[in-house]
């Protein structure tokens, strides 16, 4: 007779002091998990509803300046602080660990603040701000005297331009800026003269953009709708791009050097390819009103834009509608966003002269996270991911509570262009056949590219 | 008299005493042997189990062409036992064919790789489970069945002997029991209205109570926190301490309770034929169907599928899911009712007894009898171990079959001799025993290698500490799935249907059109069912039937739809096949078709 019972001993599966963690043997036979699709499913789906549950993005609004934000800028080389600049002229320099400001100079010009950038290399702290009062200044938290009054500081530099100035950007590695009036201008930091014009036939230059990679070569758009791209080391231009309507700012994907982004009067952020300009990469459509800023988050793979709708919108830089909206009863008009350098928050300036901080994932909490956390974080995202076409889950995800004034204008948008597409397809019907081709949403908005 | 303290007034059982906070077989006093058995028994079990590694460097010789072969050889044969043991492990079958994207191939591709490495490696991981199954072999002229539990009492440890034991309970006795899911605790319900908890490896009695009334089945909900009593006149919940929680007024006259764990559904037939499902987090009442088939007193949930089974008078099994109010499936299975069924966790097999005297095994996928077994009398209980050990007890007999629900066996695994007629019957999961109520108490009995011997902790843990019991509680509310969601086959969630549109609309008039010749053929009319035209009164029914009706796609609309869309065809192919008219040269001019007008 050969006989074995099992037998456990409850020695060899307790655990064997306080401070150790309890033994889970596991075992994947799936006859011992029965249902288990049904309950993954749930799984899933209870997944999607905490997500949302705990969408908190808002986390803080600072306040100060006295007039709407119309520039800012972020430091490459310093997490903590951010620089705005204000309607009434106000330069400051907010700290974002700390919520509040930094350094501040009031009047820093006379009339709006247009643009702002930080000097590269962050051991002074310098940066630049440029106005509608035709001067550009280098400032600087560090160094530089200080005004009679003893907190007023007094700009390192100070260059006289012949126009009101619209944007600033600073080259990456050599002492060189450029701006933005009715022409695009270089000036080295040296010089109180620029050392070099540049223009295609623009009135006014809304922005000016140097790639951060692809160092030599700087975008700029103007009121003329047009998209011009220029290589310092010629002082020429390279490109011209044509568009329905005009662009309010630009955006370098910081890791892709051939792509930048364009935020537009038509409502939707595009992408381009640098090299292939007829038709864009991709179409971001969601917005109800002009775009009026747009970024790249460090990563390359996420964008965000903030519109004259009083929203601000996150986007996967792949796909053509945005991941989240983010909105607050108080935020009026978004004039700037920036995505920061550590890829977790989202900083948004308007017209009600506050800053907000937002997170850049809304369920995402900060903090150091245990293994197990990470594991069920890691978990609860594949199955989100898994089950997302399924329409219990997908709705959950997809569900935003926008303004109504957002709600209104997408249903209204969304009906204008069923009706302008059955419109074209009506015509397409009646028309001699192929006469009337189909344009793709790519290329619509472009109405021509010339190369130099 | 009162019966609260009875079980501890009755030491009768050889061993043990469910005494209240005395453990007889405690676990520290026969850790050593435990440990000793099972480091014997792992050795073999590792060695087999991995042999590529470490048998590989063994067989290292001078002879290298010797060596290569012998390696691809063994590598070969680890490479053909990894694929067989990998085959458990494949949830599906694979997609075939191909779609028209090069994108959505990928995706399918990469999905489909990633699958066969998950099963690859739950296969590899086999070699991590630290125990192995019990097993009972006879050497020479011996025979299983022939060996006594005091014969395999004398050649077990110390600690499996503890499991063997008989309460004498006399008194109140049949009993039912049943085992909570990790197998530690027991629920014990006499007829004549005693009902208690134990948690029987350690002996310690959780609560007794008597309730005075006639106790026809017992239940464990979720956990050993609560339970559920079928009693006269309705099923009552108690919890641990023996309280009264809830009464359960809409199951009438239960008979035979079971719980389905995933969905937190407590299930009832009764002697008013009806099967009644209450959810018990919220307390509503699920679903509540007439078999029609009279009282019924057999009632299993399946653990693959979570369908109801209940055996009826008639020998039907019929089985049930909570919200769809028709019988998911019908089968006759005897000629006289239905005495006991059991099920195994694969959802392959069903074994039934009736009053004809035969315990027949089903496949409950293709509702097929397999084979059957004659017993001596007809089989009182019957129960399906997670191995696939049977068991069937009729009178004071118990009998147990291996390998007996894929193959039919002739000789017995096991046999056993009760003290007085067995009422009902259940193994312990993730352990060697089986328990045994019968109308003088309580037998526990020793079946090597009828539980699966490991366990998954976040599935059932026989050693769950309280705190584990609380989480797992918490996750089991988080995971409730909906009642709907209980069907026949288990996996249609998630499932995509892959015909086209068109063809589903085909399949769909196909199907129509059979059910309207079937229909004909049995002599119904469909369009006679609601006329518009009807003499008399025009009533609120009548018209309600009429609107209900206007969303029916049958037959004759389908036609209908498909006579006008003809027409409407026709007569523009007239219309444009028509001679352009001399004075037409218009504006109209373009909707006559012109000759090279493909489009």
């Amino acid at each position: 007779m050969k006989v074995k019972a099992l037998s456990r001993s409850a020695a060899d599966y307790a655990r064997e002091t306080k401070s150790n963690i309890q033994r889970l043997p596991r075992n994947v036979d799936p006859v011992l998990h029965p249902l288990e699709r049904a309950r993954e499913y749930k799984r899933a789906l209870n997944a999607a509803k905490l997500e949302r549950m705990f969408a908190k993005p808002f986390l803080a609004s600072l306040g100060g300046h006295i007039d709407g934000i119309y520039a800012m800028a972020k430091n490459a080389w310093d997490l903590d602080h951010i620089t705005t600049g204000s309607g009434d002229g106000e330069v400051r320099v907010w700290s974002l660990s700390r919520q509040e400001t930094a350094w501040r100079a009031p009047g820093a010009h006379r009339g709006m603040v247009k643009g702002i950038c930080n000097v590269p290399g962050g051991s002074t702290g310098r940066f630049l701000s440029v106005g509608t009062d035709k001067l550009a200044k280098v400032w600087s938290r560090s160094e530089g005297a200080v005004m009679a009054d003893g907190t007023t500081p007094e700009p390192v530099a100070t260059y006289n331009g012949k126009h009101a100035f619209g944007a600033v950007d600073h080259h990456r590695s050599r002492p060189l800026f450029a701006t933005s009036s009715s022409l695009v201008e270089v000036w080295d930091v040296d010089r109180s003269e620029p050392i070099a014009n540049l223009t295609w036939g623009a009135d006014t230059v809304n922005t000016v953009r140097m790639n951060q990679t692809e160092v030599n070569v700087l975008a700029s758009c103007g009121t003329d709708r047009s998209i011009i791209l220029y290589d310092l080391r010629t002082n020429s231009p390279l490109a011209k791009l044509v568009m329905t309507l005009s662009t309010n700012a630009i955006a370098w994907n910081p890791m892709e050097a051939f792509v930048f982004a364009t935020a537009n009067e038509d409502h939707n952020v595009y992408t381009f390819d640098m090299r292939r300009m007829d038709h864009a990469t991709n179409v971001l459509r969601d917005h109800v009103s002009a775009v009026m800023d747009v970024d790249y988050a460090p990563t390359g793979q996420e964008l965000v834009s903030g519109s004259y709708d009083r929203s601000v919108r996150l986007w996967d830089a792949a796909r053509g509608h945005s991941r989240d909206v983010y909105h607050t009863k108080r935020m009026q008009r978004v004039f700037c966003v920036k995505y920061t350098q550590d890829n977790a928050y989202v900083l948004s300036g308007s017209d009600d002269s506050n800053l907000r901080l937002w997170r850049a994932r809304a369920s995402e909490r900060m903090g150091p996270k245990s293994n197990r956390e990470r594991a069920t974080i890691e978990y609860a995202e594949k199955l989100k991911d898994r089950y997302k076409h399924v329409d219990d889950v997908r709705k959950v995800l997809r569900q935003r509570n926008v303004p109504k004034a957002i709600k209104r204008a997408s249903q209204t948008k969304h009906d204008m262009h069923a009706s302008r597409r059955r419109k074209e397809e009506n015509e397409r019907k009646t028309a001699r056949a192929g006469s009337k081709p189909r344009a793709p949403e790519r290329s619509k908005a472009i109405l021509g590219v010339t190369s130099k | 008299m009162s019966a609260v303290g009875k079980l501890a007034n009755l030491p009768s059982k050889d061993g043990a005493q469910f005494t209240k906070g005395i453990s007889a077989a405690s676990p520290e006093a026969s850790g050593v042997s435990a440990n000793e058995e099972s480091d014997s028994e792992q050795l073999p079990r590792t060695l087999r189990d991995a042999p590529a590694k470490s048998d590989r460097k063994k067989t290292k010789k001078p002879n290298k062409r010797d060596t290569q072969s012998n390696v691809t050889e063994e590598e070969d044969e680890a490479a053909r036992e990894l694929l067989q043991r990998t085959q458990k492990y494949k949830r599906g079958a694979e997609v075939g064919g191909k779609v028209r994207s090069k994108k959505a191939q990928a995706g399918i591709d990469h999905a489909q790789k990633r699958r066969a490495e998950a099963a690859k490696a739950a296969a590899r991981s086999e070699m991590l489970l630290t125990e192995s199954s019990g097993y009972l072999e006879a050497e020479g002229t011996e025979r299983t069945f022939k060996f006594t539990q005091r014969q395999i009492a004398d050649n077990v440890d110390i600690a499996s002997t503890e499991k063997m034991f008989n309460l004498k309970l006399d008194e109140f006795g049949p009993y039912s029991l049943k085992y909570s899911t990790n197998g530690r605790h027991m629920l014990l319900g006499g007829r004549r209205g005693h009902v208690a908890c134990v948690d029987w490896r350690n002996g310690r009695l959780g609560c007794e109570l008597h309730v005075r009334e006639t106790i026809r089945d017992v239940c464990w909900l979720h956990n050993e926190s609560l339970f559920a009593v079928a009693q006269k006149r309705q099923a009552y919940i108690y919890d641990h301490t023996g309280a009264e929680v809830h009464c359960l007024s809409r199951h009438i006259e239960p008979t035979a309770l079971g719980f389905l764990p995933h969905h937190m559904l407590l299930a009832s037939t009764g002697l008013t034929g009806k099967i009644v499902y209450q959810d018990v987090t919220e307390g509503r009442v699920a679903g509540e169907h007439r078999a029609g088939y009279g009282p019924s007193h057999v009632l299993r949930i399946s653990p693959y599928n979570a369908v109801a089974h209940v055996g009826h008078g008639n020998g039907i099994v019929t089985l049930w899911g909570p919200q769809q109010p028709q019988a998911l499936a019908k089968v006759q299975c005897h000629r006289g009712p239905i005495h006991a069924l059991a099920l195994d966790s694969s959802g392959t097999y069903m074994a039934t007894s009736g009053l004809d005297g035969h315990v027949r095994i089903w496949d409950i996928r293709r509702f097929e009898q397999l084979h059957e077994y004659r017993t001596a009398r007809p089989a009182q209980a019957l129960d399906i171990s997670q191995r696939g050990l049977l068991a069937a007890g009729w009178g004071r007999s118990l009998s147990i079959w291996k390998d007996a629900l894929a193959t039919r066996v002739d000789a017995p695994y096991m046999r056993h001799q009760l003290a007085a007629d067995v009422s009902s019957m259940g193994f312990v999961p993730y352990d060697d025993v089986l328990g045994c109520g019968h109308a003088q108490g309580v037998a526990s009995v020793l079946v090597p290698g009828a539980g699966e011997p490991n366990f998954d902790a976040l599935v059932a843990n026989p050693f769950q500490t309280p705190r584990q019991r609380q989480e797992a509680e918490v996750r089991m509310l988080l995971d409730k799935l909906p009642a709907d969601s209980i069907q026949l086959d288990p996996t249609f969630i998630g499932r995509m249907d892959p015909r086209s549109r068109a063809q589903q609309h085909s399949d769909s008039l196909a199907d129509a059109q059979a059910r309207h010749a079937a229909s004909r053929a049995a002599g119904a009319h469909l369009d006679s069912a609601v006329r518009n035209k009807t003499k008399g009164r025009n009533s609120t029914a009548k018209r309600y039937a009429r609107k209900r009706n206007a969303n029916i796609v049958d037959l004759k609309r389908l036609q209908e739809m498909e006579r006008l869309e003809k027409d409407l065809r026709e007569s523009t192919a007239k219309r444009r096949k028509g001679p352009l008219p001399a004075h037409e040269t218009g504006a109209l001019h373009r909707f006559y078709a012109e000759k090279n007008n493909t489009r």
